[in-house]
C-alpha cells in the first residue's frame, strides 16, 4: 500500500538540490502535498469554513451570545419570532435561541472530541494489536468487534446509557464505545498492509521490539485513514448525541444542547417553527462540515481514489 | 587466478568460517493442505571476509534463504550457525547482539525506508535501539555514516522521498553499517536500480568490505554482477543449491547442466565471439515448488536427464576440492 509514495509534481524542484547552508526544518513532504490538494478542493474548503464558524462559536460563546443561555428566561417573551432583539427568536421559556445555539456549539464540539477520542484510542489499539500479531489474538478481537458491530449503533448507545444512567458524560462514553469497531477495522486493515513492507523487516533485522515497530514504523504510516475516519466520526458522534439527548438520554435540561432543544421545541413547533428549525440547522451544518472535510481529506491523502 | 583461489581454499582453517548453513529448510503453508518448499535442504558455509554470491531465477528461494539466515523467518528445519551459534536458538541479549552482528540490505529502495522518518532517524535507529550513541554523538555518527556511503550531512534532515533510488540504497547501506556488523546479507541490492547506478553501489559495497572487513552474502540474478563482486558463487534452482564453487571456476567450468544453461545466457561484449556463442535453451517453465518433480528437481528441463534422475535425489557433494554439485552425472 503505497498510499504515501511520493507523488511527482512538475513544480516540485526540491529533490536533492545541492543544499547550501543548514537545511530549514520543514513539514514532511507527503503531508504538505496533501494539504495543498485539500485547499484546492472547494467542498473541503466549505467544510473548513463551517468548522471555523463552529469553533469560533464554541470558543467565544460567552462573548458573542447576547443573553445567558440558561438564566435569561423571560416568560413574558415566550415563543417570540426572530426579531432584532432575538435574532433567532425565543423558546417556550423565553430564552434567546441564538445564545443557546452558540453555547450548544461548545457542547457539541466537546461531545465530538471526547467520544471520538474514546473510539480512536481504543479502536486504534485493538485494531493495531489485532492486525500486527494476527492468529488467535486477531480472531478473538475481531469476533468481539463483530459482535459490537452487529447491534444497530443507536440501540447499543441507548443500552449503554441505560446501564450507566442518562447524562451527557455517559452519552459520550456510549457513543465512544459504539464507534470503536470502525476504527479497529480500518486500523487493522492498514496495519496488515503496512506490516508487509520492507522497512518493517529492516526494523526487525536491526533489533526493534514489537512495540517500537508498531508505534514508530507501522502506525505513523496508517495515519491517513485514521485521520479521515476521525473527521467523519466526529460528525456522526454529534448527530448520535443529539439523538440521545432528544430521547432524554443525553444532555439534561436546562443544558443548551441542540438535540435537547429539538425535544423541548417539539410541543411548540407547530406555532413557532423557529424553536426547532434553528437547532436543527445547527446540527445539519455541523455534521455537513465534518463530512465535507472528511471527504476532502480522503481525496487529498489518497490521490489515487480521485476520479 | 584460479590456482590462487584454490590454494586459498585449501589453506582456509576451519575457524575462519563465519556462517554455516546445514540442511536448511523453509516451508510455507499454502491454503489448507499445500506446502511450498521455498528452501529445501540447503547447505553451505561462508568464510570471514569473503563474498558469497547466490544466483538463480525469481522464486528459486534465494531471498527466502537470506531472510531465514537473518531470522526474519523461522527455519522449518536445519541449522544456521553464525560464529558457531545456532541463530534460531538465540534469545534475549544474545539475540540482540546477533541483530548488531548481522545486517541486511534490501531489494526495493522505495519500500525499505520508512517514509515517515527522516534520514537521520532511519540511520540512527540501530544506534537508538542498541544504545550506541545519543545526543550530539548520535548526529556525529549519522553524518559520518552519510559521508561513508557518499552522501553528505545536509541530507540528514530530509525524508526518503526526496532521494533517487541509488541514494536511497546508500541510505539503506548506512543504516546497516550503523550497528557495525561484520556480516551483511544483500538481497538483490542493485536489481531495482538503473544500470548506470548499479556499478556505483556495487563498488561502494566492495570498498566498504575492504575498509571494514565485511562478509557478504550477495543475492542476485544478474550473473555478470555476481561474478564481479563474489569470491564464490552458489546456484539455486527451485529451492535447492545445485552448484557452488569459486566464481572463476564456476564461470570457466560449470558442472551442473542448469549452471551451464544459465551461463550460456550471458551475452559476450565482443561481436565476433558473441556470434559463435551457443545458447542452451531450456524447455518448459520452472515447475511449481508446491509439487516439485521427484528425484532431481531439474530433471524435467535437463537436456542430460537419465532415468536415475527421476528416482533419486542427487546428493550435494564436493566433487573436486571446493566444488560442490548436486547432480547424478557426477555421482
Amino acid at each position: 500500500m503505497s498510499m504515501f509514495a511520493p507523488i511527482p509534481h512538475a513544480h516540485d524542484s526540491r529533490t536533492p538540490a545541492p543544499a547550501s547552508g543548514p537545511t530549514p526544518t520543514r513539514a514532511s513532504g507527503p503531508w504538505r502535498d496533501a494539504a495543498s490538494r485539500l485547499l484546492r478542493s472547494k467542498t473541503a474548503c466549505a467544510g473548513l469554513a463551517i468548522l471555523a464558524l463552529l469553533l469560533t462559536a464554541a470558543l467565544f460563546a460567552d462573548v458573542l451570545a447576547p443573553y445567558d443561555p440558561v438564566h435569561d428566561a423571560d416568560l413574558y417573551n415566550r415563543l417570540q419570532p426572530p426579531s432584532a432583539e432575538h435574532w433567532l427568536g425565543t423558546d417556550a421559556q423565553g430564552r434567546d435561541i441564538f445564545s443557546r445555539i452558540l453555547h450548544g456549539a461548545r457542547i457539541s464540539l466537546e461531545i465530538g472530541l471526547v467520544s471520538v477520542g474514546i473510539s480512536l484510542i481504543l479502536g486504534t489499539l485493538l485494531g493495531a494489536v489485532s492486525g500486527y500479531f494476527g492468529g488467535t489474538v486477531d480472531l478473538v478481537i475481531m469476533r468481539l468487534i463483530d459482535i459490537l458491530l452487529a447491534f444497530p449503533s443507536i440501540l447499543l448507545a441507548i443500552a449503554i446509557v441505560a446501564i450507566l444512567g442518562p447524562d451527557l458524560i455517559n452519552a459520550m462514553i456510549a457513543i465512544g464505545i459504539v464507534g470503536i469497531p470502525q476504527f479497529a477495522r480500518i486500523v487493522r486493515s492498514s496495519v496488515l498492509a503496512v506490516k508487509e513492507m520492507e522497512f518493517v523487516d529492516a526494523a526487525r533485522a536491526i533489533g526493534a521490539s514489537d512495540a517500537r515497530i508498531l508505534f514508530r514504523h507501522i502506525l505513523p504510516n496508517c495515519l491517513a485513514p485514521i485521520l479521515v475516519q476521525t473527521t467523519l466520526s466526529i460528525g456522526t458522534a454529534i448527530l448520535d448525541a443529539a439523538g440521545l439527548s432528544f430521547l432524554g438520554l443525553g444532555a439534561q435540561p436546562p443544558q443548551p444542547e441542540w438535540g435537547l432543544m429539538l425535544k423541548e421545541g417539539q410541543s411548540a413547533f407547530q406555532t413557532a417553527v423557529w424553536v426547532v428549525t434553528f437547532p436543527g440547522l445547527a446540527i445539519l451544518l455541523t455534521v455537513l462540515g465534518f463530512n465535507l472535510l472528511g471527504d476532502g481529506l480522503r481525496d487529498a491523502l489518497d490521490p489515487r481514489l480521485k476520479r | 587466478m584460479q590456482t590462487l583461489t584454490q590454494s586459498k581454499v585449501a589453506q582456509a582453517p576451519q575457524q575462519d568460517i563465519i556462517l554455516e548453513v546445514r540442511n536448511l529448510k523453509k516451508y510455507f503453508r499454502v491454503g489448507r493442505t499445500g506446502v511450498l518448499k521455498a528452501v529445501d535442504n540447503v547447505s553451505f558455509f561462508i568464510r570471514r571476509g569473503e563474498t558469497l554470491g547466490l544466483v538463480g531465477e525469481s522464486g528459486c528461494g534465494k531471498s527466502t534463504t537470506g531472510r531465514t539466515i537473518i531470522r526474519l523467518y523461522d527455519a522449518t528445519d536445519g541449522e544456521v550457525l553464525f560464529k558457531g551459534k545456532n541463530v534460531h536458538k538465540l534469545k534475549g541479549a544474545e539475540l540482540k547482539r546477533f541483530r548488531r552482528e548481522m545486517q541486511m540490505i534490501f531489494q526495493d529502495p522505495y519500500a525499505s525506508l520508512n517514509p515517515r522518518m527522516t534520514v537521520a532517524d532511519i540511520i540512527a535507529e540501530g544506534l537508538d535501539i542498541h544504545g550506541l550513541a545519543s545526543g550530539k554523538e548520535r548526529m556525529e555518527r549519522v553524518y559520518e555514516l552519510l559521508e561513508t556511503v557518499g552522501l553528505n550531512k545536509e541530507h540528514a534532515s530530509r525524508f526518503p522521498h526526496e532521494f533517487s533510488g541509488g541514494q536511497r540504497q546508500r541510505i539503506g547501506i548506512a543504516r546497516a553499517l550503523a550497528v557495525e556488523p561484520d556480516f551483511i546479507i544483500a538481497d538483490e541490492p542493485i536489481s531495482a536500480l538503473d544500470v548506470s547506478i548499479q556499478a556505483q553501489v556495487v563498488n561502494l559495497m566492495k570498498r566498504l568490505q575492504r575498509e571494514k572487513g565485511l562478509t557478504y552474502l550477495f543475492i542476485a540474478h544478474d550473473l555478470s554482477m555476481v561474478k564481479y563482486i563474489s569470491d564464490r558463487v552458489g546456484v539455486m534452482y527451485l529451492g535447492t543449491l545445485v552448484e557452488l564453487t569459486e566464481s572463476e571456476r564456476l564461470y570457466e567450468n560449470p558442472l551442473h547442466p542448469y549452471t551451464e544453461a544459465l551461463l550460456s545466457a550471458i551475452p559476450i561484449p565482443d561481436p565476433r565471439v558473441e556470434r559463435t556463442r551457443e545458447r542452451i535453451i531450456l524447455q518448459g517453465d520452472v515447475p511449481s515448488p508446491i509439487n516439485p518433480p521427484s528425484g532431481c528437481r531439474f530433471r524435467t528441463r535437463c537436456p542430460k536427464a537419465k532415468p536415475v534422475c527421476a528416482e533419486m535425489e542427487p546428493v550435494w557433494k564436493e566433487v573436486e576440492p571446493g566444488h560442490w554439485v548436486a547432480c547424478h552425472l557426477y555421482a
